[in-house]
């Protein structure tokens, strides 16, 4: 059964792996992947233990519905406490390991301790050994996989690693999985490289039995049909995520040049028309139909006849509009070393981003970067930063720690100038003249991030209609909504009820294109009731399943609580509030956003979420969802 | 009935092996792409991807490596099928098969082959991309020639005829 897999405690201090079965009572009340992994985040960490110290646990894990017949089921979850924040670590991505993970026999890795020296996972129907990785270090992404295929003799293994800014231990390092699948934020990937754990290959031939098979297969159908029906997935299929840069800058929704400017003039070269140039066909994760990202030749320059995948929307902004270049090279470039070398392309943007505005203000000089001319638009410049933070070289050396950290390092007058949330950088969206938006990356988990809340359809101005159905549901809102993007009202109930979905997702494995992100259209929790029933046999309402969602982020606010964050830290960079946007639409153009109404919006949220005006959770919200027992904190 | 055939086409595929989930769910009633009667091969270095299956053979290696004749073809769907009333678990036919199309399920001592779904088959009804397609084949030689001469075509017309 989809609920027979196991969980596995593999201490790399004692080389101790114990296997347990998960219990039916955390189903019901985590269903799995990231809602359950959050619960053994706060379990098996002690307050204040040192992100990249051995007491840290690294959890990977699929999703309930991973491997089944969910479309894009594909999702693969990390999580620990963040090296970048020192809160809630997580991130997860697509690709192929995590369904191997699972006809391996396996859902969730709880990983402590640190390895003597590298080593390895590797987990086979039901086993699991840990192997020396002494040849592995120091190796990149794409070569690392490709040894330990070999080492292993099995083509189809799948394999999730870190590169050199892991193991250099880049506040920012990502963990990956295939060519570009990227488990991005709050530096993972340096979790694992403190504990000296270089890969988790996974090769599983175990049946995944499924309740009653083919309704499944049929129902599945239905939601491909339903998910591929809708336009945006269609210009996904036929584009990738890169479509969403020609729209949002022209709009004036891009971050430029660090964040001086919202929109970046001139850019046509990097939008995703272009690609087609590049582009040898489209690339899918494990079952999935809207395949949004390009296989690639970089045909230019030293690595040209470098095969990679992407580039994405975010990797546009990074070596794009963030730094001021406008060459696609540069973009394709970039996004293959981030790629390889194992570094989170939102925070290699904005860090880059930041330090040349500083240099421009001449807070940093030629003498910080060793004659490097770090200016707007010097593309060398910026992909020789992507290397030095990789190596930890010179500037490169002070980035590679992060936001907070790096500041901390440059002085106080470099802090204005950091687009930060609670010490992680956002990508590269300006929400400025969307308040929704701006709330959203305010008040997420893992700090400044699209993809914990972010109400996207907001941005379309559809009918009111349509926010009605979508945001009254499942637990019958009456609260206000508004559908113009400009407003404050009512966003605060979008913000909510977005978290929620994407909590519901990322606990099933399955991908947020794949539910109401960038369509109104695409399935949400009463999808999500069937898709669990038909292949796994539990039976859930849709509150139960919104229950779930609420219980799991709840848990995740109850760590970075514990962990020490405040209410101040739900809280935007000045410039949000002080510099009125210069470019774009009208709609785009002479907007910032309102202290005020924001104000009074945080309020909202939190009297939504039912917690106080801390930001504490509520007694009764907290013995409602069965986990009074977690505050306060006793670990 | 027109008869039909499977083709593949490289060029489409993304890779996503929901073809293999398919076969193995409506086959096994289970999700274990090492049931699935379909593959895709890939090379992740080169970001080429060829899903294999069975060709149905005209002269099929399969069935002529049969000491039993439980393989036969199905003139319906002109296809290589097995009787597993006559087979006796040699698993030469695995061996012969020159594109590993022939499978081995230990768990019920059986060879498995790709049976077209009866004419529906699953790895096709689900590849949104048509990378695995079930045409008929007086059809499919024409479309393909058109797919073809597409490049001679841009050419012609660039050079304004």
């Amino acid at each position: 059964m989809a609920l027979n897999r196991k969980i596995a405690y593999i201490d790399l201090d004692k080389d101790e792996i114990k296997v347990e079965p998960i219990p039916r009572e955390w189903r019901r009340k985590f269903l799995g992947g990231r809602g359950l992994d959050a619960y053994l985040l706060y379990k098996h960490t002690p307050r204040g233990c040192d992100p990249l110290g051995p007491d840290n646990v690294a959890i990977i894990s699929a999703g309930l519905l991973v491997g089944t017949l969910a479309s894009a089921s594909a999702r693969t979850h990390v999580m620990a406490k963040s090296p970048l924040t020192n809160l809630t670590g997580s991130a997860n991505m697509g690709g192929f390991f995590a369904p191997e993970m699972r006809w391996a026999g396996f859902d969730h890795l709880v990983i402590r301790g640190r390895a003597k020296r590298p080593v390895y996972l590797y987990v086979h129907d039901g086993e699991i050994e840990i192997r020396d990785a002494a040849k592995l270090w120091g190796v990149g992404i794409y070569d690392t996989q490709d040894i330990i295929r070999k080492e292993l003799g099995d083509e189809e293994t799948q394999i999730l690693c870190i590169g050199p800014a892991g193991e250099n231990l880049v506040r920012f390092a990502n963990v990956m999985t295939g060519r570009k699948n990227a488990a991005g934020r709050t530096g993972m990937g340096a979790v694992l490289g403190s504990k000296n754990l270089k890969a988790v290959a996974c090769r599983g031939t175990m049946d995944i039995e499924l309740k009653y098979p083919l309704e499944a297969l049929e129902y599945n159908k239905e939601v491909i049909d339903q998910v591929i029906s809708t336009k945006v997935s269609q210009i996904m299929q036929r584009w990738g995520t890169g479509f969403i840069y020609s729209v949002t800058n022209t709009t004036g929704l891009v971050r430029t040049r660090n964040f001086q400017y919202n929109q970046l003039p001139h850019s046509e070269d990097i939008e995703c028309e272009n690609l087609d140039k590049y582009s040898i066909g489209l690339d899918g994760c494990f079952g999935c139909q809207v395949h949004c990202r390009h296989r690639y030749v970089i045909k230019e320059g030293p690595y040209a006849g470098t095969y990679a995948q992407g580039p994405e929307y975010t990797s546009q902004g990074a070596f794009g509009a963030e730094v001021g270049c406008r060459s696609m090279n540069t973009v394709l470039v970039g996004n293959h070393l981030v790629n390889d070398y194992g570094l989170d392309t939102l925070e290699v943007g904005s860090m880059i981003g930041w330090a040349m505005e500083l240099y421009e203000k001449g807070i940093l000089t030629d003498k910080d970067t060793n004659g490097l001319k770090l200016e707007w638009g010097n593309d060398e410049a910026v992909l020789e930063m992507v290397r030095q933070m990789t190596f930890r070289e010179g500037l490169g050396d002070i980035l590679a720690e992060g936001p907070l950290r790096a500041a901390a390092k440059i002085g106080p007058e470099s802090l204005p100038y950091l687009i930060h949330v609670k010490g992680m950088s956002n990508l590269h969206s300006d929400e400025r003249p969307t308040p929704s938006l701006a709330l959203n990356i305010a008040v997420a988990s893992r700090g400044a991030d699209h993809l914990r809340g972010r109400p996207a359809i907001d941005l379309y101005n559809l009918p009111m209609k349509v926010y009605e159905k979508v945001y009254r549901s499942p637990d019958g809102y009456e609260g206000p909504l508004t559908n113009s993007y400009s407003e404050y009202e009512g966003k605060p109930r979008m913000v909510l009820w977005q978290e929620m979905v994407y909590m519901a997702v990322d606990c099933l494995g399955v991908c947020k294109y794949h539910t109401v992100f960038l369509s109104p259209n695409h399935p949400a929790f009463k999808e999500f009731t069937q898709l669990i029933r038909l292949n796994t046999g539990l039976e859930f309402s849709e509150m139960d399943l919104w229950n779930i969602a609420n219980r799991c982020y709840t848990i995740e606010r109850l760590f970075n609580l514990r962990e020490g964050m405040v209410r101040q830290d739900d809280w935007l960079p000045d410039r949000y509030f002080d510099e009125p946007t210069k470019l774009g639409l009208p709609v785009a153009r002479g907007k910032s956003i309102d202290r005020e109404k924001f104000k009074a919006m945080l309020d909202e949220y939190y009297r939504l979420h039912e917690w106080d005006e801390e930001g504490i959770p509520t007694r009764e919200l907290l013995e409602r969802l069965e986990i009074s027992d977690l505050w306060p904190a006793q670990n | 009935m027109p008869k039909k055939m499977m083709i593949v086409d490289p060029e489409r595929c993304t890779g996503c092996r929901l073809c293999e989930q398919v076969c193995s769910v409506k086959h096994n009633g289970v999700s274990n792409p090492s049931l699935a009667r379909i593959h895709v091969v890939k090379w992740d270095n080169e970001g080429f991807y060829l899903p294999m299956r069975c060709q149905h053979c005209r002269d099929a290696p399969c069935m002529r490596s049969c000491p039993v004749n439980a393989l036969y073809r199905d003139e319906e769907l002109d296809s290589v099928r097995i009787n597993h009333d006559i087979c006796i678990g040699c698993k030469m036919c695995v061996s012969a098969c020159p594109f590993g199309a022939m499978g081995w399920n230990p768990k019920q001592g059986r060879v498995f082959k790709c049976d077209l779904c009866h004419g529906d088959p699953q790895c096709v009804r689900f590849c949104d991309m048509k990378a695995v397609d079930y045409v008929e084949t007086s059809k499919m030689q024409a479309s393909r020639m058109r797919e073809a001469a597409e490049n001679y075509a841009e050419l012609m017309r660039k050079h304004g005829r």
